[in-house]
């Protein structure tokens, strides 16, 4: 009963019940993208190129074939992580992830950070306090940052801090002289910035970031409040804490130890949700802070109705999705230890 | 005579609810020696739970309460929130029904005693806090290899052993144990009795049963309390009460209870009252087989039926009752009473 | 009832019980709720309720209350300025087109009443029927549809409304039925978990299992008996999606897909328009669609909310007074001092 031996047995099974999950996925995204008339290439191109041109495409792509091979050949291409070359200008998605996924990477840690360092203190103290005035306000709030989409509320940071105050960048992710002199290390600029010992360049991005961060963060956060207050007030109604109480433990500490610790395992538990909340999210912050993210780059073959880079993109996404939710499976076996058995 | 460790007097908890109030405990008063253990007994909704908790003065938010609750000379009740959390563990301690919910499942059991041992005898060093649990925990024949794990790795019976030894670590004057076996099986059931009974032999702790179990009773109480919609009906030797019940409640739930020599089941008609509107006067009359006209309109005297016992009930004060209130209850009215 | 009483007691008066009144009326059942809340809840309901139905009508009657049509660029044949200022005429100002910004944030309130009300209606019309089909029937049924769902379910939903529009958009038409059905793509996975979970429970409830005992078919279990029960959780969750598809619609709309700008006036498109405008310290183009979308969404979201805590009893808090003890009036103290009489 070791239990690095059962934490190892648990990962192995969880990774052993994604596969099926990854198959729908897979199979889905692909149903979806070809349940149209046409190929791909006729799909983005038809009209603009003359048809001979266009069946030529369609056979160096291998969209001649019939679509049950072209399914088979979807799924293993997927699961190497291979997902197409797009129609339109010729990027693999590969390379297109690689060029953008920094910058969408460096958004949502960024909003994650912001969403759990206000969320979780404001969701304990409204689970704490009840029925309370001060519960009374965070609950608004917290349905505030839900119901404002993130692309009005960063349409009104950039008109206040931005516009008015003029403290910070209204969009972009760096100015030009940083875009300029950051060399290439990790296609994460901030990081890429650090390794080089540009601090202007790592303050410029920050300053950057700040806006469309707190604009998606705001999103995650209301969410993040909610299901702490349920919680910490489930946790403080507990069998465990009121045997705590009987024995003498301070208020306090039966809510910062025994409540809300026990309140945070869902909150875990359902941050695999969040993840895709925080994804498609970033596509909208991404818009309207012009971020050079994945989600500005899906919208542009979103326009010029590219099949393979929206598909490609997609499935890309989903397997994140999917992976994020695993690793947060593994994370909650590590913080509860009942989980494992 | 020894003084009392806890006395209750005239102990009144209501809980606030839409209907009215429920009148969960209604004019208790009962004491307990030390290292005595008395046994608190009736069926289920009776104000038992209530009244253990009470004493430990752990009451929810819209629970009213009066009377005393006296504890070294003060009335719990009556102390701030700050003074009575520091008494709870060291001089009042609790053990609960559901041993299985009862431990914060994230925490080691070694974290449960540190815990505890940190905010009521802080001047312990770690490893002294360490040897008092190990000790404790091995009181209850729990192995100390143990020490380090999870709630979640314990049997039902090992988590209420190790309630009672976390409970038993501060050396508490009196324990509370809401009836701390009902949820496991009979076997672990004996062993947790036995280690109860041994209790007041090897610390000078007073112990408050509460149970509806009464073969419990006469296996580990001195004394006994039978409780009847918040109400002692009858107090006294645990020996005499459970052989010669004097309260009618007494006896018919002693009656119920299921032994090796039952030979049919004894139930007691009707239901446990709405203690929101308990019946008038006493409230065992609209199920009780020898009431009398006047159990229904007036509250019974209490009557010393032996030395140390008492009982709430009008057949122990015949010579008082009004000429003709002595007729037996008509079967309507009894009925018409069950009803309301 | 209140929830809130105060006891004082009185022993001699029990309180009158009064007999459960049978109510029929739809009507009350729909004031149950509001009348069982109370306090901050019952304040948030109700605002959440009235906000409401202020938008609902505003989308009936928006062309009565709206100055001008959603896509009037004129008044009197005089063009309205682009980027106009609020002004008399046009009292929120005008947008980079020259449209009258109060009233397409008016018109939009209607497109977004019947892209959600469709919405909802066929991801009900879908997911509630597999959701008690899987949920009663079991077996590999189940098994596939769990599976498909879930798969839906995990994928991030705004993607899933995008692609979907996106398709639509390509294959079929545009406009507000198709979006409605792209954004239904996001919430059938939900009702279906939903209307399976509370059907798996229902299953097992004594009550089914009598009606199966008595031979009852399982077209009648579920219609009558499952589907009563199941489709309480149903109010909720509709109204909660409702507010949850008034941001996808917004979102797809700020996206560039869904509805057209000339099909009808969406408060996500205006709000793309106005990118442009904020950095020209623009503000009227962004605030007032923007708006629109926060109040309805935060008035859906209260109701929603609100009918949770006190439709479902294992939130609802009840909030009650501590009763007042008066010892005379309660019968005497049992016996005190057994011991000191034994000697």
């Amino acid at each position: 009963m070791s239990r690095a031996g059962s934490l190892r047995g648990y990962v192995l099974v969880r990774i052993a019940l994604m596969i099926p999950m990854v198959w729908v996925l897979l199979t889905v995204v692909f149903l979806m993208m070809r349940v149209a008339p046409g190929s791909p290439v006729s799909a983005t191109l038809g009209g603009k190129l003359p048809p001979a041109e266009i069946a030529e495409r369609e056979a160096a792509l291998g969209f001649d074939r019939p679509l049950i091979v072209q399914y088979f050949d979807y799924l293993w291409d997927a699961v190497r992580f291979q997902f197409g070359t797009t129609v339109t200008d010729g990027q693999t998605i590969g390379s297109l992830i690689v060029e953008n996924g920094g910058a969408t990477l460096t958004l949502t840690v960024a909003a994650l950070v912001v969403a759990l360092v206000f969320g979780l203190p404001l969701g304990l103290i409204a689970g704490r306090y009840r029925e309370t005035i001060p519960d009374a306000f965070i609950r608004v709030f917290a349905i505030l940052g839900y119901a404002a989409p993130p692309f009005f509320v960063g349409l009104l940071a950039q008109l206040l801090f931005a516009k008015n105050l003029d403290w910070l960048p209204a969009s972009k992710m760096a100015s030009p002289i940083t875009q300029a002199t950051a060399e290439v290390h990790t296609h994460i600029l901030l990081i890429d910035l650090a390794i080089d010992g540009n601090w202007d360049g790592v303050w410029d991005v920050i300053q950057h970031l700040i806006l469309p961060a707190t604009t998606l963060g705001l999103l995650v956060m209301g969410v993040f409040i909610r299901l702490v207050r349920v919680n910490v007030g489930q946790a403080l109604g507990g069998d465990y804490v009121e045997a705590a109480r009987a024995r003498g433990v301070s208020e306090r500490r039966v809510v910062s130890r025994h409540a809300f610790r026990n309140a945070l395992v869902p909150v875990v538990t359902v941050m695999g949700l969040q993840a895709a909340l925080l994804l498609g999210g970033a596509v909208l912050t991404e818009q309207t802070f012009s971020w050079p993210g994945l989600g500005t780059r899906l919208l542009q073959y979103l326009n010029s109705r590219d099949y393979i880079g929206v598909q490609g993109l997609i499935t890309f996404f989903a397997l994140i999705v999917v992976f994020i939710s695993l690793i947060i499976d593994i994370v909650n076996a590590l913080i509860d230890p009942r989980v494992r058995y | 005579m020894a003084d009392p460790v806890l006395s209750l007097r005239d102990l009144r908890i209501w809980y606030g609810a839409e209907r009215g109030a429920v009148r969960a405990v209604d004019g208790v008063s009962l004491d307990l020696l030390p290292g005595e253990t008395v046994g608190l007994v009736g069926e289920s909704g009776c104000g038992k739970s209530t009244l253990g908790r009470g004493v430990i003065g752990l009451l929810p938010a819209g629970a009213g309460h009066a009377g005393e609750v006296n504890y070294k000379g003060q009335n719990i009740l009556e102390l701030k929130p700050k003074r009575l959390r520091a008494m709870r563990g060291p001089e009042l301690g609790m053990i609960f029904q559901e041993p299985m919910t009862r431990l914060n499942p994230l925490m080691k059991i070694s974290d449960h005693f540190e815990e505890v041992l940190k905010i009521h005898e802080p001047k312990l060093s770690r490893k002294e806090a360490r040897n008092r649990a190990m000790e404790a925990l091995r009181g209850m024949g729990i192995p100390p290899t143990r020490y380090k794990q999870y709630p979640h790795e314990f049997s039902g019976g090992m988590r209420q052993r190790i309630m009672i030894a976390l409970a038993l670590v501060l050396r508490p004057a009196v324990v509370v144990a809401d009836e701390p076996t009902t949820a496991l099986d009979v076997l672990v059931e004996a062993q947790i009795i036995r280690i109860l009974a041994d209790l007041r032999r090897n610390f000078d702790t007073a112990l408050l049963l509460i149970t509806h179990n009464l073969g419990i009773v006469a296996e580990a109480c001195d004394r006994v309390a039978v409780m009847y919609a918040g109400r002692v009906v009858e107090q006294g030797p645990a020996y005499d009460i459970t052989t010669k019940p004097s309260h009618p409640y007494s006896r018919e739930l002693l009656r119920s209870t299921i032994s090796l020599s039952t030979t049919e089941l004894h139930s007691i008609p009707g239901a446990p009252p709405d203690l929101v509107s308990p019946p008038p006067a006493c409230r065992f009359h609209p199920r009780c087989p020898d009431a009398m006209q006047i159990c229904a309109q007036q509250w019974p005297t209490t009557v010393a039926t032996s030395p140390g016992r008492r009982s709430e009930c009008w057949l122990h004060s015949k010579d008082q009752i009004p000429k003709g209130l002595d007729a037996p209850l008509e079967r309507e009215a009894l009925a018409a009473a069950e009803e309301a | 009832m209140t929830a809130t009483s105060t006891v004082t007691g009185t022993p001699d008066k029990p309180p009158i019980a009064e007999p459960p009144k049978r109510r029929g009326g739809i009507l009350s059942k729909i004031a149950q709720p509001y009348k069982q809340s109370h306090g901050i809840q019952r304040f948030m309901l109700v605002t959440g309720t009235l906000v409401s139905l202020l938008f609902i009508f505003m989308a009936i009657f928006a062309p009565l209350i709206a100055p001008f049509s959603f896509d009037t660029y004129q008044s009197d044949g005089v063009r309205f300025p682009t980027q106009g200022e609020p002004s008399d005429l046009n009292p929120w100002g005008t947008t980079v087109q020259g449209f009258d910004v109060m009233s397409r944030t008016i018109y939009g309130a209607r497109t977004a009443l019947e892209v959600v009300v469709l919405a909802v209606a066929f991801s009900l019309a879908i997911g509630v029927p597999l959701g008690l089909i899987s949920g009663y029937v079991g077996g590999w049924v189940d098994r596939i549809l769990v599976l498909i769902m879930d798969a839906l379910f995990a994928f991030p939903y705004l993607l899933l409304a995008i692609v979907a529009a996106f398709l639509l958009t390509n294959t079929i038409d545009s406009g507000i039925v198709v979006t409605a059905i792209a954004i239904t793509v996001v919430y059938v996975p939900q009702y279906f978990r939903v209307v399976r979970a509370s059907t798996l429970s229902a299953r097992e409830a004594t009550y089914i299992e009598a009606a199966r005992a008595m031979g009852a078919r399982p077209r009648t279990i579920i219609g009558k008996y499952l589907f009563g029960n199941v489709i309480q959780s149903v109010p909720v969750i509709a109204t909660l999606n409702a507010a949850d598809a008034i941001l996808t619609l917004a979102g797809l709309g700020f996206l560039g897909l869904g509805i057209q700008p000339d099909e009808a006036a969406e408060w996500g498109y205006d709000l793309q328009r106005a990118i442009s405008d904020a950095g020209a310290g623009i503000w009227w183009t962004a605030l007032f669609p923007g708006l629109g979308i926060v109040l309805a969404v935060t008035a859906l979201t209260l109701v929603g909310e609100g009918l949770n805590d006190v439709l479902n009893p294992t939130l609802r808090r009840r909030r009650v007074k501590k009763p007042v003890i008066s010892s005379s009036a309660v019968g005497p103290a049992s016996a005190p001092e057994v011991e000191s009489e034994v000697g």
